[in-house]
C-alpha cells in the first residue's frame, strides 16, 4: 500500500435523515457542516477549503462564514462527492489548503429551497431525449439494464435480491428509512415504475445531508476522532445521454474510475474488506461488481445470490442498506462515504459493523449513468 | 423534472429537423476515419476531424435496450416505451416504439424496427419506430 494521499479527521451526518419538511436544503448544508466540525472539534475558522454540489459553494462560504484559500464545485451528479475527496486531497498535498470541508445537503422529497435539475429544450438532451417523454432518472438511468439482462441471462428475481440482501443491512441502521426484511416476491410485487424496476428497486427519495473534513495525514493525529485515510481515488465521465454509453452491459466510466483508484493504492481486489456502490437502482450494484473487478462480466448477479454480499459474506457491500434502503436525497454519494467512515472507524451500529474491516472502496455513481468517482479508504 | 418538451434547434442541428419534417433520418460519418456518430455536431467525437458529411439512414434499426414507463404524465393513455435503438448505420438512438402494445411479450429485444415521422409541431418532427412490417415481431 502506498502512502495516504488524505484523512477524514471529521465525518457527520445530518441530525436527521428521513422526511424533513422544517429544514431548508442549505440549512441541510449547514447542519451536516456543524455536525463534522463538531465531531473533530473545529470551527468554521479552522476551514481553509471547501467543496460542495448542488449548492453554490460561495453560498455556504457566506453562509458558515468560511474563507477558503481553496473552492470546488464540481458538480457531475451524486458521485460528486467522491471527487471533491479526490480534488481536496490533491490541493492539501499541493499546499493550497490544509483542512477542507466538504458538504452536501439536499431537500430531495420536502422540495424546501431545492434547487431542481432542468433540462433546456436546445441541450442536446432537451432535443434528442425529452421529446420521447422519460420522465425521471427511473427512465433513464435504467435503459441499459434489459440489455445486460439478456446478455448475460440475469432475471427480475436477480435485479429483486439486490434489495432483498441489502435489506439485510438496513434492518441493523436505526436511521435507515425502510429497515423490515423484505423478500423477492415482496419486491416483484411492489408497485411498477418502470419495466422492469419496480419501486423497491428504485432509490429512496428523502431529505438529508452529509459532511466530511479532511487533512494531510500528518495532521491527522491532533484531532479526537480515529483517522481514516484516503489511500487511492479515481474519477471519469463517459456521457449525460445514456445513448452515448458505448456499451450498455459495462460503465466505461466505472472501469476507468476504479482502475485509477486501485493503482493509487496500489492495493489488490483480494485486499478489500468493505465495499459501498452506489444503488441508485438495484442493477447498479451488479454493474459495480464486474467494473470494478472483483467479479467477471456477468458474474455479480450469482455472486450476490451466493451470499458473499450479505452479512457474514466476504465482500459484505452497501452495509447501511444502500440508496434503496437508507437515504437517498437524489445525490446519494455523501452516504456511501458516510457508511465507509463509520466501517473503518469502526463505529457502525452493531450487526452491521464488518469485524477487521481494513480497507472499504466506495463507487460512486452520477448523471444517467455516465459519471463515476472512486475512493479507497483505509483503517489506521 | 424531466417532462416531455419539444426540441428546440441549434444552428448545428437545425439541418437535422429539416430534415425529419421531410421524413429522413440522418447520422454523421467522418470522412477521416468513418466513425458515424448521433446526435449531430459538426466534427467527429472519435478523431476530432472537422470534416463530417450526413448520411441517410435506411430507417431500419433493432430494438436495443427499453423500460415500460408506468410514471404517465397527465392526460397519457397508460405506460409507454422508452426506448434505445440501434440504427442500421450503427449509432443508438433514444425513441417511442408504437404500432404494437406497450408490453414485454411484444418487445423482445433484438426485433426488427423502421422509422416513422410524428409531427409534433409546424417545426418539429419527431423520428419513433414501429415493428417492421417485414417482421412477425419475434426478433430478427
Ligand atoms: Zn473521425
Amino acid at each position: 500500500m502506498t502512502r495516504p494521499l488524505a484523512s477524514i479527521v471529521g465525518a457527520a451526518e445530518t441530525t436527521r435523515l428521513g422526511v424533513l419538511p422544517d429544514m431548508s436544503e442549505l440549512d441541510l448544508h449547514a447542519d451536516a457542516a456543524l455536525n463534522a466540525l463538531a465531531d473533530c472539534g473545529l470551527t468554521p475558522a479552522d476551514i481553509d477549503g471547501i467543496a460542495t454540489a448542488g449548492e453554490n459553494p460561495a453560498m455556504l462560504a457566506q453562509y458558515l462564514g468560511i474563507t477558503p484559500t481553496w473552492v470546488d464545485a464540481t458538480n457531475i451528479g451524486g458521485c460528486s462527492f467522491m471527487t471533491h475527496v479526490a480534488h481536496a486531497a490533491a490541493a492539501i498535498r499541493a499546499g493550497l489548503c490544509r483542512t477542507v470541508l466538504i458538504t452536501h445537503g439536499e431537500s430531495g422529497r420536502s422540495r424546501v429551497g431545492h434547487v431542481p435539475w432542468t433540462v433546456p429544450p436546445h441541450s442536446l438532451m432537451g432535443q434528442f431525449e425529452l421529446g420521447y417523454t422519460p420522465t425521471m432518472a427511473a427512465t433513464l438511468f435504467t435503459l441499459p439494464a434489459l440489455r445486460y439482462m439478456k446478455t448475460f441471462g440475469v432475471t427480475e428475481e436477480d435485479l429483486a435480491r439486490v434489495t432483498v440482501v441489502q435489506r439485510q443491512w438496513a434492518g441493523f441502521h436505526p436511521r435507515a428509512f425502510r429497515r423490515d426484511p423484505v423478500t423477492i416476491d415482496e419486491v416483484l410485487a411492489s408497485r411498477m415504475i418502470a419495466w422492469p424496476f419496480r419501486i423497491l428497486m428504485c432509490c429512496l427519495v428523502t431529505d438529508g445531508g452529509g459532511a466530511l473534513i479532511l487533512t494531510a495525514p500528518d495532521r491527522a493525529a491532533d484531532f479526537p476522532t480515529r483517522p481514516v485515510d484516503v489511500i487511492g481515488t479515481g474519477e471519469s465521465v463517459e456521457h449525460l445521454m445514456i445513448t452515448e454509453m458505448k456499451d450498455y452491459t459495462s460503465s466505461r466510466a466505472f472501469r476507468v474510475a476504479g482502475d485509477q483508484a486501485f493503482a493509487a493504492a496500489g492495493i489488490d481486489r483480494a485486499d478489500v474488506d468493505h465495499l459501498m456502490i452506489y444503488d441508485a437502482f438495484a442493477h447498479v450494484p451488479l454493474y459495480g461488481l464486474e467494473a470494478l473487478g472483483f467479479v467477471k462480466p456477468g458474474e455479480a448477479a450469482g455472486f450476490i445470490a451466493d451470499g458473499h454480499t450479505a452479512p457474514g459474506g466476504r465482500l459484505p457491500m452497501n452495509t447501511n442498506g444502500g440508496g434503496i434502503n437508507y437515504m437517498h436525497s437524489g445525490m446519494y454519494g455523501m452516504y456511501a462515504l458516510q457508511e465507509a467512515v463509520r466501517q473503518m472507524r469502526g463505529t457502525a451500529p452493531q450487526g452491521a459493523q464488518v469485524r477487521d474491516a481494513r480497507i472499504s472502496v466506495v463507487q460512486g455513481v452520477g448523471g444517467m449513468f455516465g459519471t463515476a468517482g472512486t475512493v479507497i479508504l483505509a483503517r489506521r | 423534472m424531466l417532462r416531455g418538451s419539444l426540441p428546440e434547434p441549434t444552428p448545428q442541428t437545425a439541418w437535422f429537423w429539416d430534415a425529419t419534417r421531410r421524413g429522413e433520418l440522418y447520422v454523421q460519418e467522418c470522412t477521416a476515419c468513418g466513425g458515424r456518430h448521433f446526435p449531430p455536431r459538426p466534427f467527429c467525437p472519435a478523431c476530432g476531424g472537422r470534416e463530417v458529411t450526413a448520411l441517410k439512414c435506411s430507417g431500419r434499426a433493432t430494438l436495443w435496450s427499453y423500460v415500460i414507463n408506468h410514471m404517465v404524465p397527465k392526460g397519457g393513455d397508460g405506460p409507454y416505451v422508452v426506448a434505445v435503438v440501434r440504427l442500421e448505420e450503427g449509432p443508438l438512438m433514444m425513441t417511442n416504439i408504437e404500432g404494437c402494445p406497450q408490453t414485454p411479450e411484444a418487445l423482445p429485444l433484438d426485433m426488427a424496427l423502421e422509422v416513422v415521422f410524428e409531427p409534433v409541431s409546424e417545426t418539429i418532427t419527431l423520428p419513433k419506430f414501429r415493428p417492421a412490417a417485414d417482421s412477425n415481431g419475434a426478433g430478427a
